[in-house]
């Protein structure tokens, strides 16, 4: 250890203001403050800091994601094998190795691309890297189709880390989750390559497909008006669709992670699935015959990215509503919102991601409204003890 | 009695290294000083020069902005040096004690025969007036103005805080007659903030409000808030215990009699306990041969570890603080620390292990473990601030000099102590006290 340390002491005056490497300024600080906790002692305020930081923070979330990823490699290669009507004779690591493959070249990219732009950003603006994109970098491969090819990776991630976050600022300042600013810029700029029947199962043109397969998602198959999923499929995340949002049991691993860690918002996760839970019953009584509309309002929790934008996406401080009564409200819209999308307009398959960044661009709204009323209550408070004072 | 107001938010921070019940009395020290910079604001006027010799009691500067009030020497004896910082700013009036030099005769008065106006007068005089400060702002208070209350904090939540009921155990009596001056101050009546079974309830011609909670419960900001809490325009003034009892002794005595109970505490103190000496006694006087030899930093706090300032042991213990916390400075790298599990790490939040047990006592350092960010966790403040604030939009509003907002948001109810927590349990290093002087400056430079 005390190797790697000298290493960054001894580099760190060559990267200093006026030094020959000082365009290397943020990359070393970033590596520097990765491996090592910097000695920094409190100068002002409390004498005491709690241990937790924002790489903290950010690692437990990725950590959380990680059953997500690794279902999701599992899927790849699960769907693909069915696809091609293999899925009996392979093994489980040949199916995961094949998921494997698939997947990590897309998280590569991702984290490359984002933190690559990242580090330059640090350097222009002279301050520290921000631990924002840990997540970011792994949320944006598994909204993902597996389909999508590399290249789009690479343009929708540079876009969300410049358009969609460090216009605004950097980490802590932007509007929408920067993930979901991807998966936006490439639904709405590459509609045929995010969405249709072809984008979820990873296959080669020269796969062999079985009879009559599809490859549709449960959800594109229940907007068609027909629904055929096993729920125990659909829970467990047999089904195909995008890369990390398929199994509701692994996302809801992560949910426990976040919760017992007090990193996510319980409040928010619980509200999200309070409001879909609403919508769905109120299209349950009112739906008729309608197929997608009388689907049981609890399924709908366990397909598509409903789970997955819940405990994830939803959840982001930064984005979402930041009073605590507005999380609640923020939540709920969402679930409403999300439901609302997916059954009744026709031109998404899925409402998961709108009604995210629907209820980002409202949050500033919904937190003034909520510190209005702390206002209000508090100017009431002044008049009554004026009055008992008379 | 009245009922118990039972606060859920808040955090008890268990450190290693609480005084055990027992005072020690050291010898009158050599030298002891007044330093003006423990007053916020303040712009000292000197009235003594080097060589004077004065008496406990004797004025040494005034303020320039309030001439009636004057700062008085804690001790008799010769005063030694004025020393200077930048711009010729004075930091401390030092005096070689001299224990001949005895003390003012302000001769022994009942306050009961006094009017409001006799005590004022007499506590400007004998220098006891900088003692008592003033909602908002937490800075001294001004003459001129009827507060509709004062409070008292009988009890001290902060980590490692003194318990006055052990340190005033002698003393009661001297705290009524104190309470009994005071209460002449205001048309309001005195509260006094209590512990459930705290003997502090017995004390007469009070309001006496019960409290139960974690820190900062035992703030008197968090009190007044929570029995009835300070709107604009109105003015609310405060004085820790220990200060009443010299106000006591005062009018038992005439004499003025600035010995102060100091309790010695943190992880590198070898024998933590109590001692009694004198309001500005140097740090060196106390802590000499108490403190472990460690081969790292130690960093010596006057105050508490939340709002406590860093100290010299060369430099003198700051005016309003009854305590001194040695930690380890901890300006050591720590290897990959964000990933460690964290069985020794205490945190507010639940990201480490340590949260499993709640009970054991941690040794905690001034490291800041982690980079300073913008806002960008929520809801973490709030869990800390037991009062209907919203802190992140306070903090937010002072950031951006909105003056109305911090108005509208309670900057009039809250100084640095309050949200002193929130400081400490910040994912995003923010500096919330620093802010938060901030803001309340500009309150005072723009609406006086």
């Amino acid at each position: 250890m005390k190797f790697i340390k000298d290493i960054f002491e001894k580099t760190h005056p060559l990267v200093q203001k006026g030094a020959k490497y000082q365009w290397l300024h943020s990359v070393h600080d970033g590596f520097f403050t990765l491996f090592f906790v910097q000695k920094n002692t409190s100068k002002s305020g409390t004498h005491i800091h709690d241990y937790i930081d924002l790489k903290r923070t950010m690692g437990m979330v990725v950590l959380a994601l990680v059953p997500a990823l690794l279902f999701g490699m599992y899927n790849i290669g699960y769907q693909h094998f069915i696809a091609i009507g293999e899925l009996a004779s392979t093994g489980f690591f040949e199916i995961f190795l094949y998921g494997l493959i698939k997947v990590l070249p897309v998280v590569v990219v991702s984290y490359v691309t984002g933190l690559g732009i990242e580090f330059v950003f640090a350097q222009i603006r002279g301050h520290e890297i921000q631990e924002g994109f840990l997540v970011s970098g792994m949320l944006i491969p598994l909204v993902m189709p597996i389909q999508t090819p590399l290249w789009m990776i690479v343009v929708a991630t540079a876009f969300a880390v410049i358009i969609g976050k460090e216009v605004f600022g950097g980490t802590g300042m932007n509007i929408w989750n920067p993930a979901l600013v991807a998966r936006a810029f490439l639904f709405f700029a590459y509609p045929a390559q995010m969405s249709g029947d072809s984008v979820w199962v990873s296959l080669k043109g020269s796969d062999k497909l079985i009879d009559g397969y599809s490859g549709a998602t449960p959800l594109a198959e229940a907007a068609a008006g027909k629904i055929n999923f096993s729920v125990a499929d659909a829970f467990f995340g047999f089904i195909p669709g995008s890369i990390g949002e398929t199994s509701t049991l692994a996302i809801l691993i992560g949910a426990v992670i976040l919760i017992v860690t007090g990193i996510g918002s319980w409040k928010i996760m619980v509200s999200t699935v309070a409001g879909g839970a609403v919508m769905g019953i109120i299209l349950n009584i009112f739906g008729g015959d309608n197929v997608f509309m009388s689907l049981p309002f609890w399924q709908h929790m366990i397909i598509g990215s409903f789970a997955f934008g819940a405990v994830f996406m939803a959840t982001d401080p930064v984005s979402g509503a930041q009073t605590e009564k507005g999380k609640w409200i923020y939540g709920f819209l969402i679930g409403i919102m999300a439901i609302l999308i997916r059954v009744l307009n026709p031109a998404y398959p899925e409402g998961m991601m709108l009604a995210i960044l629907l209820l980002n661009t409202f949050a500033p709204l919904i937190d003034h409204y909520v510190v209005a009323g702390n206002i209000k209550r508090r100017l009431k408070r002044a008049v009554i003890s004026r009055q008992t004072a008379n | 009695m009245s009922e118990t107001i039972k606060l859920r938010k808040g955090l008890n921070i268990k450190l290693k290294g609480s005084s055990k019940a027992e005072i020690e009395t050291l010898p009158v020290p050599h030298t002891i000083a007044l330093k003006p910079t423990d007053f916020p604001g303040l712009t000292p006027k000197l009235m003594v020069k080097p060589d004077a010799l004065v008496k406990a009691g004797d004025a040494l500067f005034f303020d320039k902005y309030h001439p009636e009030i004057i700062f008085a020497a804690p001790y008799g004896g010769r005063v030694i040096s004025v020393n200077r910082g930048e711009r010729r700013k004075i930091l401390e009036v030092v005096i070689q004690t001299d224990e001949k030099a005895g003390s003012v005769d302000f001769k022994k008065i009942d306050p009961g025969s006094l009017t409001g106006d006799e005590i004022k007068e007499l506590l400007l005089k004998s220098g006891m007036w900088p003692l008592i400060k003033k909602r908002p702002y937490g800075i001294i208070a001004s003459p001129g103005e009827k507060p509709n209350s004062i409070y008292i904090s009988t009890f001290d939540t902060a980590p490692l805080a003194p318990d006055y009921s052990f340190v005033l155990k002698n003393e009661m009596g001297t705290f009524q007659t104190g309470v009994n001056v005071l209460s002449k101050l205001t048309a309001g009546k005195v509260n006094l903030g209590v512990t459930p079974g705290s003997p502090f309830a017995a004390i007469k011609n009070v309001v006496v409000n019960t409290f139960e909670g974690p820190h900062p419960s035992g703030n008197v900001g968090i009190q007044i808030h929570n029995t009835s809490p300070i709107n604009k325009g109105d003015v609310v003034w405060t004085i820790n215990v220990q200060d009443v009892l010299f106000i006591g002794r005062l009018f038992e005595t005439g004499k003025v009699d600035f010995s102060k109970i100091i309790a010695l505490t943190g992880s590198e103190v070898e024998n933590p306990k109590y001692y009694k000496t004198v309001l500005g006694t140097p740090v060196s006087s106390i802590t000499e041969g108490k403190l472990q030899k460690p081969d790292y930093k130690q960093r010596i706090i006057s105050g508490n570890v939340l709002t406590g300032s860093r100290i010299k042991i060369q430099n003198y213990l700051n005016f309003y603080d009854q305590q001194i916390t040695v930690i380890p400075e901890g300006d050591e790298y720590e290897f990959m620390g964000w990933a460690d599990p964290g069985f020794n790490k205490f945190t507010a939040s639940k990201a480490y292990f340590s949260k499993l047990f709640p009970k054991k006592e941690y040794v905690l350092n001034a490291n800041l473990h982690g980079g300073e960010r913008a806002f960008v966790l929520s809801g973490q403040y709030e869990k800390f601030v037991p009062m209907d604030i919203l802190p992140v939009h306070l903090l937010k509003a002072i950031m951006v000099n909105d003056i109305d907002k911090m108005e509208q948001l309670g900057i009039y109810e809250v100084i640095e102590e309050d949200l002193a927590l929130c400081e400490f349990a910040c994912t995003s290093k923010v500096k919330v006290q620093e802010i938060l002087r901030d803001g309340i400056n500009v309150m005072i430079k723009e609406l006086g």
